[in-house]
């Protein structure tokens, strides 16, 4: 059997990869202590969904679109001021949101909010697999400058790097990851899909590699475990996904340093 | 005045953000292996002007450093708590990627048992250590390229005073060992007094400048803290 013909695989595919991505990139969140950062700004896809919808136009384009948009926002935002734009953020999101939910016809809604792998096709695969190649070798490159800087800023200016393109450049793939999440998990539960993994990561591990790679790991593990769970017991994938990393986050806390 | 053993010599150095004027008209020579303390009230600019010195923010004036220095900074804000998953050798491998050399400024900062540093420093998260302990990782991070300059901004923040002297008796051990040149920011007058040979007080414009016995007289310290100086007096036994 040709796994590209196989819904199931597929999901698996697409599911497990943006799983790791998205575990990855939460642990970064976590150390940049911007956990909800993924779940407020996941709201904006929203409008960039109705949107592109509207002008027949990809929805991943439009989410992205808008996802990126609100990245910018947050980097000019964390550029300008030292001070927390919790309040400004949150607000600014929440109001995306409802915006969003008028305009978006009610079908594609409900998607958008929960997540629907059901009618993913290879090129998904390819997409999901290129967008998590691209996050792996970003971090790759960057992770050092966004840790040193996080440890302090002025220390990590001090070697040389550029912390204001070090951040944007992450905040760039946190988009790509919330954009990604979205078709598993939806706008709802994505910030979810982003946060919890990386959380159980950090119960179980005492440096950055370890902490960075079993987050990866969960995020890969709560999508193969959901989607099977799902997939067999006739379930919505996205929230079992969901369910799956609060699973492993519980067992976590009985290791935890 | 400048000669070949000058290795900083800064020029009517000013920094402005926005319309803010932080420091203006600094002028100061730093020669080779000085001990130079930068002393003034909170808010002075004494940070910036490390900051300065070191490229990272604009300025006007003129900062020249001897060419071909390394130099090491290890600035006052960290957030290093013991919630953050990064172990004390990933730490230091950001800067130096030789596991020997990693050793080695931990012997030279009094870690001395090389299976302790193996097999327990190392592999510890930096947050879990005590106060005093990552000061010493600190040094050691900021010797590791074997700099000519060291810059230290407070490096007792957050100490208590017992483990204030040693930082500094190690940080004096070290200079005269490896003979690198030390610029640092401190808000204790006694350890102005004890360790360093030059120094400068900085509130937004120079205030004075040379060696502390001579230069923190009453007036200058009145002057630089806003007449709290009965506070400031010069107290020690030498």
């Amino acid at each position: 059997m040709n796994i590209f013909t196989n819904l199931l695989s597929l999901q698996l595919l697409v599911g497990i990869l943006t799983g790791l991505g998205a575990g990855y990139l939460g642990s970064f969140m976590i150390l940049k202590r911007m956990s909800l950062v993924g779940d407020v700004i996941s709201h904006v896809a929203l409008p960039g969904i109705a949107i592109a919808l509207i002008f027949k136009v990809n929805p991943f384009l439009g989410a992205f679109t808008a996802l990126f948009l609100a990245v910018i926002g947050i980097w000019i935002l964390e550029r300008k001021t030292e001070l927390p734009s919790e309040t400004l953020v949150g607000i600014f999101f929440a109001l995306s949101l409802a915006l969003g939910i008028l305009i978006t016809p009610e079908p594609e809604l409900l998607e958008a909010l929960f997540g629907d792998i059901s009618k993913i096709g290879p090129v998904d695969v390819f997409l999901t697999a290129a967008l998590i190649a691209v996050i792996f070798f970003t971090m790759f490159r960057i992770y050092r400058g966004l840790t040193l800087s996080v440890v302090s800023k002025q220390l990590a200016q001090s070697m040389g790097i550029n912390v204001s393109r070090t951040n944007f450049l992450f905040l760039f793939l946190v988009a790509v990851i919330v954009a990604l999440g979205l078709k598993v998990t939806g706008i709802f539960l994505t910030g979810a899909l982003v946060i919890v993994p990386a959380a159980a990561a950090k119960n179980v591990s005492i440096g950055l590699a370890g902490f960075t790679r079993s987050a990866a790991l969960f995020g890969g593990m709560s999508a193969l475990g959901g989607i099977l769970f799902a997939s067999h017991f006739n379930l919505h994938p996205g929230p079992i996904v969901v369910l799956a990393s609060g699973v492993i986050f519980l067992i976590t806390l009985l290791f935890k340093k | 005045m400048v000669n070949q053993q000058t290795i900083l010599s800064v020029e009517n150095l000013g920094v402005k953000f926005d319309n803010n004027e932080i420091l203006r008209g600094l002028n100061f020579i730093v020669q080779k292996e000085d001990v130079l303390a930068i002393v003034g009230p909170n808010g002075a600019g004494k940070s910036v002007l490390f900051r300065a010195l070191l490229g990272l923010i604009p300025y006007s004036g003129k900062i020249q450093w001897a060419p071909g220095l390394k130099i090491s900074y290890v600035p006052q804000k960290f957030n290093i708590d013991k919630d953050l998953p990064l172990s004390v050798e990933e730490f230091l491998k950001f800067k130096e990627k030789n596991p020997k050399k990693i050793i080695g400024a931990l012997k030279s900062v009094g870690i001395t048992d090389e299976h302790h540093i193996e097999h327990h420093v190392l592999k510890e998260r930096v947050g879990w250590l005590s106060g005093g302990q990552i000061q010493r990782v600190l040094i050691a991070w900021s010797i590791l390229n074997n700099p000519d300059v060291l810059l230290f901004d407070e490096p007792t923040a957050g100490i208590d005073v017992g483990g204030e002297e040693t930082i500094y008796n190690l940080l004096k051990k070290l200079k005269d060992e490896r003979g690198f040149t030390v610029l640092l920011i401190s808000h204790d007058l006694n350890i102005v007094y004890k360790y360093a040979n030059n120094v400068i007080c900085v509130n937004k414009e120079m205030v004075c400048h040379g060696e502390p016995n001579v230069v923190l007289d009453p007036a200058s310290l009145a002057k630089l803290y806003g007449g709290e100086t009965s506070f400031y007096k010069h107290e020690h036994f030498h």
